[in-house]
């Protein structure tokens, strides 16, 4: 039997070995992707992203648990989470899987640690990827926790479809933490280590942050008096999602089967509003245009004589030419 | 194509109580370039085994301080095998007694290490078991 086949038919050593190859850009992991494409597109991706610390693994921990002994019938949930690699060495420890022990002797659970491998932006340049693997492999949810490193981590907003964005009481004397950027990408705001204090500040802080995005009335000064439209009543047909914010204590499992809840409820949001097609299409569509881009450019490249695009790249260099007027040079060329 | 990442497992078996030589050799080998997946404390042999399983590992690093070497080390490698995985390279630290190692190395065990070995020469070990390079 062949990798995807046995893949398909639920072996775990063959899907750890897929993954390997899909993560290496091995040429049979991506003709294994294709293959899989097919039997994908049933699963929930759910990124988990916020600062180093927040306690974003202790929390997948038991959002996993949660999903594995409380729903009905349980769904296999599949753990993907990033760390960071070392620049300087290529190297890397990938310490999640240690808030992650109670996870352990269940087959309807997998998780795999991955290296950032030098992608910026919260996620490795093949995350994608190993959630279709998993997608296909029949795991109907899939957490995938970010390194948490920095404010622009929106890649993982555009892979998954409901984005957890963590907070922690106490990061900061205010909430450094708390930059408009990731709060933008949030669909569930989640204060988690509610048992410390300073987390009625955090939650005031957030709520501040989030009116400004999300504002919740409008308030009009008319004829010299202040009247207040609810945005519901203002416009009814809009229908948006404004993020919940919620409180857990990840260490004692606390406000974990409500976080489930509002999962959930996102996720009928998104198939309601049509936003889950959307975003899917929006996904698929970026995809196909990297893969274009990449394959033309190739094309391209190899039925070009190299001396012809070095003497091009020479005279761009030499500001002889600009990059633009070298492109139409190149292309006239090959049509010419 | 990017040169192949070594994956290396790391755990701590058993139940004695610190992980500050693990966590150096972890950090060691992330240095030399690899991938380190760190488990931390009182694995059992079974948590060892699905995560190397999970993890598509090349090499699994026990770190053992208690003394139960001698159960805890065939358990990992049997399991380490019922899943398919005895090409998995298992290297053992920690403290064990001179006529032991002879005992583990025939089990399946590809090195063991003193307290005082020498980082450098656990990534060399590694490389060379793994890649095949000559030691
Ligand atoms: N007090 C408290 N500590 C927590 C909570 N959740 C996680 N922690 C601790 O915070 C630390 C970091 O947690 P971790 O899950 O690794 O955070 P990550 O870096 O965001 O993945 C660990 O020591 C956890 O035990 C919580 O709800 N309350
Ligand atoms: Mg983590």
């Amino acid at each position: 039997m062949n990798l995807v086949d046995a893949v398909l038919a639920g072996d775990r050593l063959a899907l750890s070995r897929l993954l390997t190859r899909v993560e290496n850009q091995h040429p049979e992991g991506i003709e294994a992707l294709s293959q899989l494409f097919p039997h994908t597109g049933r699963a929930h991706l759910i990124g988990v992203t916020g600062a180093p610390g927040t306690g974003k693994s202790s929390l997948v921990n038991r959002l996993a648990l949660h999903y594995r002994r409380e729903v009905q019938p349980a769904p296999r949930v599949a753990i993907i989470a990033v760390d960071p690699t070392s620049p300087f060495s290529g190297g890397a420890v990938l310490g999640d899987r240690v808030r992650m022990r109670d996870l352990s002797g269940d087959s309807g659970i997998f998780i795999r640690s991955m290296a950032s491998r030098g992608s910026l932006g919260g996620l490795a340049q093949t995350t994608a990827a190993l959630a279709q693997v998993f997608d296909a492999a029949g795991y109907e949810i899939i957490f995938i926790e970010t390194v948490g490193a920095g404010q622009n981590e929106v890649d993982i907003a555009r892979l998954a479809h409901t984005t957890l964005v963590v907070e922690a009481p106490g990061l900061g004397d205010d909430i450094q933490a708390i930059k408009a950027g990731i709060l933008e990408i949030a669909d569930i705001l989640v204060i988690n280590k509610a048992d410390r204090p300073g987390v009625e500040s955090t939650e005031k802080a957030l709520r501040n942050m989030l009116e400004l995005s999300h504002p919740l009335r409008h308030v009009f000064r008319h004829h010299g008096k202040i009247e207040v439209v609810e945005a519901a009543a203002a416009a009814p047909q809009y229908n948006s999602w404004i993020p919940p914010i919620h409180r857990t204590v990840a260490t004692e499992g606390k406000g974990i089967a409500e976080l489930v809840e509002s999962i959930a409820r996102h996720r009928q949001h998104l198939i309601e509003s049509g936003d889950w097609e959307a975003r899917e299409r929006a996904r698929l569509q970026a995809e196909l245009e990297d893969l274009l881009r990449e394959t033309l450019l190739h094309q391209f490249r190899s039925r070009i004589a190299p001396q012809i695009y070095e003497q091009v790249l020479q005279q761009v260099l030499a500001r002889e030419l600009s990059p633009w007027d070298a492109v139409h040079l190149l292309v006239d060329r090959r049509q010419g | 194509m990017e040169e192949r990442k070594i994956r290396v497992l790391v755990a701590k078996p058993g139940l004695d109580g610190h992980d500050r030589g693990a966590k150096v050799v972890a950090r060691a080998l992330r240095d030399a370039g690899m991938e380190v997946i760190y488990t931390g404390l009182r694995q059992t042999p079974e948590m060892i085994a699905e995560a190397a399983l999970q993890e598509d590992v090349d090499v699994v690093g026990l770190s053992i301080l208690s003394g139960a070497h001698m159960e805890l080390v065939p358990r990992v490698l049997e399991l380490l095998r019922q899943n398919g995985q005895e090409h998995v390279k298992v290297f053992v630290g920690g403290i064990i007694p001179d006529e032991d190692v002879p005992r583990l190395l025939e089990m399946g065990v590809t090195a063991v290490y003193g307290p005082g070995a020498l980082t450098e020469d656990i990534i060399r070990d590694i490389r060379a078991a793994v890649l095949g390079t000559p030691a």
